[in-house]
């Protein structure tokens, strides 16, 4: 299905094409890894809403991304629970290998670093989201394993950058 | 021993599926109210019952269905709040993901009762197995008769559609959640009117959590007394209780409403990590007001938590160790408000921020005499002046903070350092 038949069918569960803004920007940024102007006002064509209204939707939500993220996107808790187990010696081990701060993207565009609140998985903390999927009792042996993991799932791309060459810091 | 109720299921191999949802009984409760039962019958019920809704506020369930008006020329919306951000929580993500039937059942049969034809169910959009698990019962269930129109050959028609969230713990709060469902920024309303009167598309609509619609089924298989009979009269039932941090066995717990805060942390749990010592426990994720050790006899229920000055909330327990600075564990706790604050009122959004800057420089070593009255005053000019619970959630949290660990934080002041350190 298109991205204009998805957001049709997400449209039709709704008595007003405003409720749909929120389902169509989550199609879109599946279609398009994020979400630029361009895309959000197709958004706002293809349900016949106001332009505003998607830009402050796109804009209030923290899984809605307008900059283009990393292919894999760490995202590791450091709520309380996460915390307390650990999660802040995670996050420095990251750092230091990725050579990356968080909120930043590695310079070959793999990994983008970020921390999140709660993710709801507490009993398995710590805990970090790649994607869709949940990693619970982490350790750094596992971060390690993990990253490595990752790596090695990516297709290879001729124009790769050293994998180890910090980002210029955005 | 306790039976478990709501995750007899969670155990068994494929338990999210239809089948095996079935093969324990599933939807009987759904034929049953169907054939033997008027929807006012069923809010009866559940008022006997004493059922009290498992978001946080402990608001009696069958006293809220029974405000949605009866004139049937209006839509009515059931809206299911699976947002679960309140930090320490994970119960409402493990019944979606392991038993899913269990709410879609739970649903069907509240929305009977209410008199709504259509619900959604607001997951927050993280859950990407809840989300897929609950998408794949909805379809069973149509499949099989249990949702669409005339259903088990009633005249009652019901849809159950998914809302996936964004990212915005607010979303968490009833009308931000409507607010949200509609399109717009998730900022609460002013109250009245209540949802029940005007809420989704401005039609009567009920808000319940997960974990309240799962025990709804339970309710009409086997008497409001069962259920009344389980824990403190007022405040009965089985319990989900979630239990993390620095603790042995973290995990989710189904026992009673009421028992002790110490029984669930020390004996199911495992108590404290060895050669550790239990400083404090929060009771009902980070917007219930932190317990110090001494506390834990306190019962989990909704009213003997208010009385200790605490609540029961999410019953998201966090467990927190003799190793641990109070002073961090506010510090993040107040820091994650700020960062949630939807920024609609003054209180609230810039309350926050003063509270982190002033935690934070307490924190780093950095503090000054006078921090800690500023911090009193912060939360006194909070509290009660938020347009929502977010706002005083904060407040309340940061002042049993200051009350119960105040030694800690004037530690950090006087010996400008952090002692953990
Ligand atoms: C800031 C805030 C966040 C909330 N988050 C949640 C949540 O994630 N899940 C939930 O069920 N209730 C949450 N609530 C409570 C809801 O507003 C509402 O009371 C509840 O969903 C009603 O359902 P119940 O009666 O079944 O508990 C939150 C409230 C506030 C003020
Ligand atoms: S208390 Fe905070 S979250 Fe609630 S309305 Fe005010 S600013 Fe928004
Ligand atoms: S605090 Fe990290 S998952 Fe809840």
């Amino acid at each position: 299905m298109g991205m204009r038949e998805q957001i049709e069918t997400a449209a039709a569960r709704y008595p007003d094409r405003r409720s749909a803004i929120m389902p169509a920007l989550l199609i879109a940024q599946q279609a398009h890894g994020h979400l630029p102007g361009p895309v959000l006002e197709e958004v706002a064509d293809i349900l016949g809403v106001e332009r505003i209204w998607v830009y402050e939707l796109a804009t209030f939500y923290t899984l809605f991304h307008t900059e283009p993220v990393g292919r894999f996107h760490l995202q590791l808790c450091d709520n309380l629970s996460c915390m307390l187990c650990g999660a802040e010696r995670l996050l420095a081990h990251m750092e230091t290998v990725l050579g990356i701060g968080k909120g930043e993207t590695t310079a070959d565009g793999l990994f983008t670093l970020s921390t999140v609140e709660c993710l709801g998985a507490c009993e398995m903390a710590p805990v970090m989201q790649v994607g869709d999927h949940y990693h619970g009792n982490l350790n750094i042996a596992r971060v390690d394993e993990l990253l490595d993991r990752l790596r090695a799932s990516a297709p290879r791309v001729e124009t790769i950058a050293p994998a180890a060459a910090p980002s210029p810091g955005e | 021993m306790f039976d478990p109720v709501l995750l007899k299921n969670i155990d068994l191999p494929d338990s999210h599926l239809l089948s095996t949802y079935e093969a324990g009984g599933g939807y009987r409760a759904l034929a049953k109210v169907l054939r033997e039962h008027t929807p006012d019958e069923v809010i009866e019920l559940v008022k006997q019952s004493n059922l009290r809704g498992r978001g946080g506020a402990g608001f009696p369930t069958g006293m809220k269905w029974s405000f949605v008006p009866k004139r049937a020329d209006k839509e009515k919306y059931l809206c299911c709040n699976a947002d679960e951000g309140e930090p320490g929580t994970f119960k409402d993500r493990i019944i979606m993901e392991r038993d899913p039937h269990q709410l879609v059942e739970g649903l069907a049969v509240s929305g009977y009762a209410i008199g709504a034809r259509t619900a959604y169910v607001y997951v927050r959009g993280e859950y990407v197995t809840a989300i897929r698990r609950l998408e794949q019962a909805i379809a069973e269930a149509h499949a099989k008769g249990y949702l669409g129109t005339g259903i088990l050959g009633s005249d009652f028609d019901f849809t159950i559609h998914i809302h996936c969230g964004a990212g915005a713990y607010i979303c968490g709060e009833e009308t931000a959640m409507l607010e949200s469902l509609e399109g717009k920024r998730a900022q609460p309303r002013l109250k009245p009117p209540f949802p029940a009167v005007a809420g989704l598309y401005a039609s009567p609509t009920v808000i319940n959590n997960v974990e309240t619609l799962a025990c709804v089924p339970h309710i009409v298989m086997r008497g409001s007394e069962w259920f009344r009979d389980i824990g403190p009269d007022k405040s009965p039932g089985p319990k989900l209780y979630c239990v993390s941090g620095q603790v042995r066995r973290p995990g989710l717990y189904e026992l009673p409403m009421g028992i002790p805060l110490r029984e669930l942390v020390e004996e199911h749990a495992g108590g404290a990590l060895p050669g550790r010592r239990i400083k404090a426990v929060i009771p009902g994720g980070v917007s219930a007001p932190v317990i110090p050790a001494s506390g834990l006899e306190v019962g989990m229920d909704f009213d003997s938590l208010a009385a200790a000055g605490s609540m029961l909330g999410s019953a998201g327990v966090v467990v927190i160790d003799d190793t641990t600075c109070m002073v961090k564990v506010a510090t993040r706790i107040v820091e994650f408000f700020h960062h949630e604050s939807c920024g609609k009122c003054t209180p609230c959004r810039e309350g926050l921020n003063w509270a982190v800057k002033v935690m934070r420089r307490i924190e780093a070593g950095e503090g000054a005499p006078g921090d800690l009255e500023q911090l009193d005053m912060l939360c006194k000019g909070i509290f009660g002046n938020t347009f929502c619970a977010l706002g005083d959630g904060a407040a309340m949290g940061l002042r049993a903070a200051l009350k119960h660990f105040r030694d800690e934080f004037a530690a950090h002041v006087e010996e400008r350092r952090c002692p953990f350190h």
